[in-house]
């Protein structure tokens, strides 16, 4: 088997400051691996250098494509990056402001990566969004509303729908649950949970909430200062964590 | 060399050159903006729908009053040329007549308001309902070029997704009409797919026109002066209007004949005629109605021609 993700070194400057550096890890069909850290560790740097967004200055990610076996995505041409952002990826933003388009329908944002990669049944992209809704728990009535009209965790649940629908096989996420409500929250992750399990999808999760990967993830990375401090299976790590900044973390969660 | 020419032509009338003729090189511009935008033409012709930046000059017009349009038909005429310009299909409102004007004066070039008779023809909002020829030129006014601009507010990212020919978004709106209307509501600058690679605003032009772009047989050409655009579609060019496997596309017009001429087959003007409801549906391309009225057909609410004429 191949692993889906291989990162081999990656590390992004801004300037004489470090971004990430010399990041490396497996990713393997199925797994979510979450990546935590304090503000400013380079989480987000890291995951969008991963996507695409950012252009690493060294390193490279090699993607298991379904056409050409691995590839590596930092030097592949940029149509074919695209294409595999709305296909095989899907890119959950903290704010889901940043990843919906606020004028257009729920169920036209929903329909929108499916438009893209070619399907032209006005009836089988609203069948496929309505569908969609209701596995994000957004009853069938709101499908012609705009996101604007939605609560912060129907916008949330929305953006998640909207980058699942093409059958994605890598997820990104950036702090998913960041903004929302305790109870929300909890919603949210419960639906997450059950999506990557059914689906059998890989996920990179990036957060500081170590209770979300503590539900989600398999596997845990801990970044202080752009480099990786401590890599494990999350519950080895968040029980028994050896580096310094990890035991800090871990005793800083307050228990109720 | 063409104002030599013009002067020639007018050496006849005996006088001396005229307080225009001193001032303005033919057609208003002078050679180089010509050249200049010739280029920007011919590279648009050997691109069908991709716009082609140029730049647009100051015209004594205001943006919004085909300032794009009218450069490039300064850059196109030839004294031997015949102009017709139309709005909204009339040539007699103020933006045909302003225009037409403009051209008479700058260029002393020879215009008619019959379409079979032109060879050159600026348009806003229309395509003649007359076949148009191979000797013909059809010079649209557009003021948005860009077909993304209202989905994919970038310039950058839209320039991107023509390039990478990611349209999907176009069809996020016409899925956003249907889900709202019940069925495609665009009805005017609808987007066509021309030769099956650029997506093209065919400029405000009612969607009853768009069958007409593809195949035409005179050269369509498209300027956006404050957008400082130029496109073109070649003769005998595909154009696709863009639509779903089960709402295709459909080229309405209001469901009545026209109450001047009885023409069925055109695109009509809704004009009320009184306080109490009362409206007529007359052809709004005013040359088309005129023509057949004169062929003897005469619709429900128009007097013969001929009488009219005398009136």
């Amino acid at each position: 088997m191949t692993p889906l993700l291989q990162v081999n070194g990656i590390t992004k400057r801004y300037g004489a400051r470090v971004g990430c550096a010399d990041v490396s890890f497996d990713l393997w069909p199925g797994e979510v691996m979450g990546i935590v850290g304090e503000s400013g560790s380079g989480k987000s740097t890291l995951l969008n250098c991963l996507a695409g967004h950012l252009d690493p200055d060294a390193g490279e990610v090699l993607f298991d494509t379904r056409a050409e076996g691995p590839k590596d995505t930092v030097t592949m041409a940029e149509p074919e990056r695209r294409m595999l952002s709305r296909t095989d990826w899907a890119f959950v933003h903290q704010n889901p402001r940043d990843g919906l388009r606020m004028g257009v329908s729920a169920g036209g944002n929903v329909g929108e990566r499916l438009m893209a990669v070619g399907a032209r049944n006005y009836g089988e992209i609203r069948g496929n969004a309505l569908d969609w809704l209701g596995r994000v728990e957004i009853a069938g009535d709101r499908v012609d509303d705009r996101p604007s009209a939605f609560s912060g965790g129907m916008q949330q649940r929305l953006q998640i729908a909207r980058n699942l629908v093409t059958g994605p096989r890598l997820v990104f996420m950036d702090e998913p649950t960041g903004g929302l409500d305790v109870s929300v929250q909890a919603r949210l992750l419960d639906l997450l949970r059950g999506l990557v399990r059914e689906l059998g999808l890989s996920a990179i999760i990036v957060t500081h909430d170590l209770a979300v990967v503590r539900l989600l993830a398999d596997r845990l990375m801990v970044m202080k200062s752009g480099h990786v401090v401590e890599q494990g299976l999350t519950d080895q790590v968040l029980d028994d964590p050896q580096h310094g900044y990890t035991q800090l973390l871990v005793s800083s969660v307050l228990q109720v | 060399m063409s104002a030599g020419r013009r002067q020639e032509r007018q050496a006849g009338d005996g006088g001396e050159p005229s307080m225009t003729e001193q001032a303005y090189n033919f057609a208003y511009l002078d050679e180089q903006t010509k050249r200049m935008i010739r280029r920007a033409l011919l590279k648009a012709l050997a691109i069908p729908g991709y716009q082609v930046p140029f730049a647009s000059r100051e015209m004594p017009m205001p943006y919004g009053w085909g300032t794009g349009g009218v450069q490039v038909s300064a850059a196109v005429l030839t004294p031997e040329d015949r102009m017709k310009v139309i709005d909204q299909g009339a040539d007699d409102t103020t933006n045909a007549v302003s225009i037409r004007k403009f051209f008479e004066r700058t260029a002393g070039v020879a215009t008619t308001e019959r379409t079979p008779e032109a060879t050159v023809i600026q348009t806003r909002h229309r395509i003649p309902e007359a076949p148009l020829t191979e000797n013909q030129i059809l010079v649209y006014q557009v003021p948005i070029p860009e077909p993304l601009r209202f989905l994919e507010p970038r310039e950058t990212e839209t320039r991107k997704m023509h390039a990478l020919e990611e349209y999907g978004l176009m069809h996020v709106k016409l899925y956003e009409d249907i889900a709202r209307h019940g069925h495609i509501a665009t009805a005017y600058a609808y987007p066509v797919k021309v030769e099956g690679r650029y997506v093209m605003d065919p400029s405000p032009i009612p969607k009853f026109d768009n069958p007409k772009i593809a195949g035409c047989p005179a050269i369509q050409l498209y300027g956006a002066g404050r957008e400082q655009r130029i496109y073109a579609v070649p003769p005998w060019t595909a154009a696709e209007s863009l639509d779903f496997e089960d709402h295709p596309f459909e080229a309405s017009k209001a469901d009545h004949p026209c109450a001047l001429c009885g023409a069925e087959d055109s695109y009509l003007d809704e004009v009320i005629i009184d306080d109490t409801g009362g409206r007529m549906f007359v052809c709004s391309d005013t040359d088309y109605c005129r023509a057949r009225r004169e062929a003897g057909h005469t619709g429900a609410m128009g007097a013969p021609y001929e009488t009219e004429a005398q009136a």
